[in-house]
């Protein structure tokens, strides 16, 4: 299935906490970012995927236009997704996610905005965020070629002149010749991956120190 | 559903691409061309009559076994989006101390390249080859002098940088909270405890027959030993990969071990492996290394097999680069150091010395070696987060010390020993050269078996459970040293069986 990225605009991360930000200790645990599509109409989306950073559950909530006429509104289309297994450990923290149309709990037709709202209960991480996030709509369907009336109604088969002798049929030699180019097309398309083994440049393998970089 | 479905057409894509360029995929092309010739074999449904005769002659098998040999070494392929360092490594502060840690090494061969004067590879002259391929079969036993060189590193160095490994985003603070790690390794990797390692190790419970404990000589071989046996030679007879593995968790038979080993590792003896060890000896003979001086035969060869290379593609390390002399910076001269990739740090050889006991054959002895090198030695000395990686092992060890032995840990940390400072260098050598070769074996059975490392660090926890009562009589790092010192009348498996099922917490 194609798709096709949707320039985005992601706006930077607002934590959520109770009390003053300054006095009180501990770190937030609950993260929200804004993504917005300035340039683009409400589009179906396919598919989101990002970098993971220490957050432990996701939940995504979209500004969903049902038709023309309905104002828009906010729906939950993602509950406390879970990226760390144990949020106190490093399982997940590093990982790249993907997400689909087929997990949401909603339709996803129409989507002009979307929230993202990160939580990691843990307080043993200094933060946590979400990155590289990038958002996908379905791509065009292939389209539909019409074939020209020659290809899709061939003439029937007219009876062919009767050559010298000697010569070989040529029914035969077009199948033959087919054949050999369905094997040369395969052979070219396995390319392997198994190595040569040589580890020396032309027979040289005069070093001289090894190298950091 | 959707996700499953394509997950599992990309696998299956990733081993066949695989498979492509390996001999059994040529064998099987020649088999399926001289089946033609076979009465049954007709034109209408040669497919299926192919497949038929493939299941019939045991090639189906042999094709199963190389596929469940790459999903048990290869990862799965992982998300599009991830770059390949993702999946040697995926937390970048590891990716980073693995860089350093690399960067050190290099930085110490080079420097004894420089004062000793030796190139780090030379082309042997003519003569030199002649002595060396006269001298080989002699060379077997003997360790060459090393009294010049000292080691690129000894396991204790590598402890130091394990135990600064630190996360920039954890809370690493002074403050005690309910996390701290009261044992030197700091970093929050997920470990298992007693109940998981209970349910993953199920076959060493108490109520199932083990080789190590149920063969002892007061047991009647009615009980145990006799089936076993017989169901080891109906799983070599059957040559699957999968049934071997499963049931080598409760031990091999000394008599079958070397075959169940190679069928597990998915080892074939064809004339090409014979014919690659030769090349491989070949390569040996023309160029001298400054690594040779560290090991000695099955690894030399291992040193200029450049097919271990692809094992760095899901190892956190990275092969060390250099130039071809005077052609510093071209990259169509960049060549890799040693052509296999790997340093060699002082006790290598401690990884071949056990597999001599089961092959004889040196080019079988060599693709032994290099499969258990690939699948789980390699993760012994890199630093990464995979559940089989030392550093998890190392903090594996330390939680199961800490949450059953907590008498124990606390005593040996308030007088200065801190456990892993003793059991590190167990693990790093996986127990080579520290048990009885036959309790070794029994040991590395299990790694085969499980396909984790993790039994090490079992096993290491259990040996300190063994000598509980000494240890805690100890009152320095040394009593307690002397009292881990000798490790060679240990029975592995009546310690992790009563270990991790037998023991009142």
């Amino acid at each position: 299935m194609s798709r096709v990225l949707v320039p985005c605009h992601v706006k930077g991360t607002v934590a959520l906490q109770v009390g003053d930000v300054r006095t009180s200790q501990g770190r937030p645990g609950v993260l929200v970012i804004d993504v917005t599509f300035p340039s683009v109409a409400p589009f179906e989306l396919q598919e989101i995927t990002f970098k993971n950073y220490y957050t432990a559950f996701l939940s995504i909530r979209v500004r969903h236009h049902p038709s023309a006429h309905t104002p828009a509104k906010w729906v939950t289309c993602l509950r406390d997704y879970c990226l760390m297994p144990d949020p106190h450990s490093e399982e997940g923290a590093q990982e790249y996610v993907s997400l689909f149309r087929h997990q949401m709990l909603c339709n996803m037709a129409r989507v002009s905005e979307l929230r993202l709202i990160l939580r990691q209960p843990s307080p043993l991480w200094l933060s946590f965020t979400v990155e590289e996030l990038q958002i996908y709509q379905q791509g065009p369907k292939s389209p539909s070629m019409t074939f020209p009336k020659w290809l899709s109604h061939p003439v029937p088969c007219e009876q062919p002149a009767l050559l010298c002798e000697g010569l070989p049929d040529p029914s035969r030699v077009s199948s033959e010749v087919q054949q050999m180019w369905a094997l040369t097309e395969m052979i070219r398309a396995s390319h392997t991956s198994a190595r040569i083994g040589r580890f020396d440049v032309d027979g040289c393998y005069d070093l001289n120190l090894l190298s950091y970089t | 559903m959707l996700q499953e479905e394509s997950d599992l057409s990309l696998i299956i894509a990733q081993i066949v691409q695989k498979l492509k360029g390996s001999n059994l995929y040529s064998q099987l092309e020649r088999q399926a061309w001289a089946s033609l010739q076979r009465p049954e074999i007709k034109l209408e449904s040669l497919k299926e009559d192919i497949k038929e005769f493939f299941k019939i002659s045991g090639w189906e098998k042999k094709l199963q076994n190389a596929v469940y040999s790459e999903l048990s070494v290869f990862p799965l392929p992982s998300h599009p989006a991830a770059p390949p360092e993702h999946l040697k490594e995926p937390l970048v502060y590891m990716r980073k101390a693995q860089g350093s840690w690399e960067k050190r090494i290099l930085k110490s061969l080079n420097s004894m390249c420089t004062e000793l004067s030796i190139p780090l590879a030379r082309k042997r002259p003519v003569g030199e080859q002649k002595e060396l391929l006269n001298k080989w079969n002699e060379m077997g036993t003997d360790e060459p002098d090393l009294s010049l060189f000292r080691p690129v590193y000894a396991p204790k160095d590598f402890l130091e940088v394990l135990i600064n490994l630190r996360n920039p985003n954890y809370e690493n603070g002074d403050s005690l909270s309910f996390r701290t790690h009261l044992g030197l390794i700091q970093v929050p990797l997920k470990v298992k405890d007693i109940p998981e390692l209970k349910e993953c190790f199920v076959e060493l419970g108490l109520n199932t027959g083990q080789l190590g404990i149920d063969d002892s000589t007061q047991v009647p071989p009615e009980l145990f030993e006799n089936e076993h046996v017989r169901i080891g030679q109906k799983v070599l007879a059957e040559q699957d990969s999968a049934a071997a593995q499963q049931y080598i968790r409760q031990g091999s038979p000394t008599a079958l071990r070397a075959e169940l080993w190679a069928l597990i590792l998915n080892i074939s003896s064809e004339p090409e492996d014979v014919l690659y060890y030769e090349q491989l000896k070949t390569n040996v003979i023309q160029h001298d290394l400054l690594v040779d001086s560290l090991i000695y035969k099955v690894l030399l060869c291992f040193s200029r097999d450049t097919s271990v290379l692809s094992h760095f593609a899901y190892n956190s390390a990275s092969p060390p680069k250099s130039y071809i002399r005077g052609k510093l910076g071209l990259e169509e001269y960049a060549v890799f150091y040693p052509p296999n990739g790997v340093i060699p740090f002082h006790g290598f050889s401690m990884y071949v010395a056990p597999l001599c006991f089961l092959y004889h054959e040196p080019s079988k002895l060599y693709q032994i070696f290099r499969e258990m090198y690939v699948r789980f030695f390699f993760r012994l000395h890199s630093i990464s987060s995979h559940p089989s990686g030392i550093v998890s092992l190392c903090l594996l060890f330390e939680t199961l010390l800490q949450t059953y032995l907590p008498q124990l840990f606390y005593h040996l940390r308030e007088i200065g020993a801190q456990p892993l400072r003793i059991s590190f260098k167990w693990m790093v050598r996986a127990f080579s050269g520290y048990l009885a070769t036959d309790q070794l074996l029994l040991l590395w059975d299990r790694i085969l078996g499980y396909n984790s490392l993790e039994i090490l660090a079992v096993l290491a926890a259990a040996v300190f459970a063994f000598r509980a009562v000494n240890l805690m009589e100890v009152t320095s790092l040394a009593a307690a040293e002397a009292v881990l010192a000798d490790l060679s009348t240990l029975k592995v498996m009546p310690l992790l069986q009563i270990f991790l099922f037998a023991t009142v917490t």
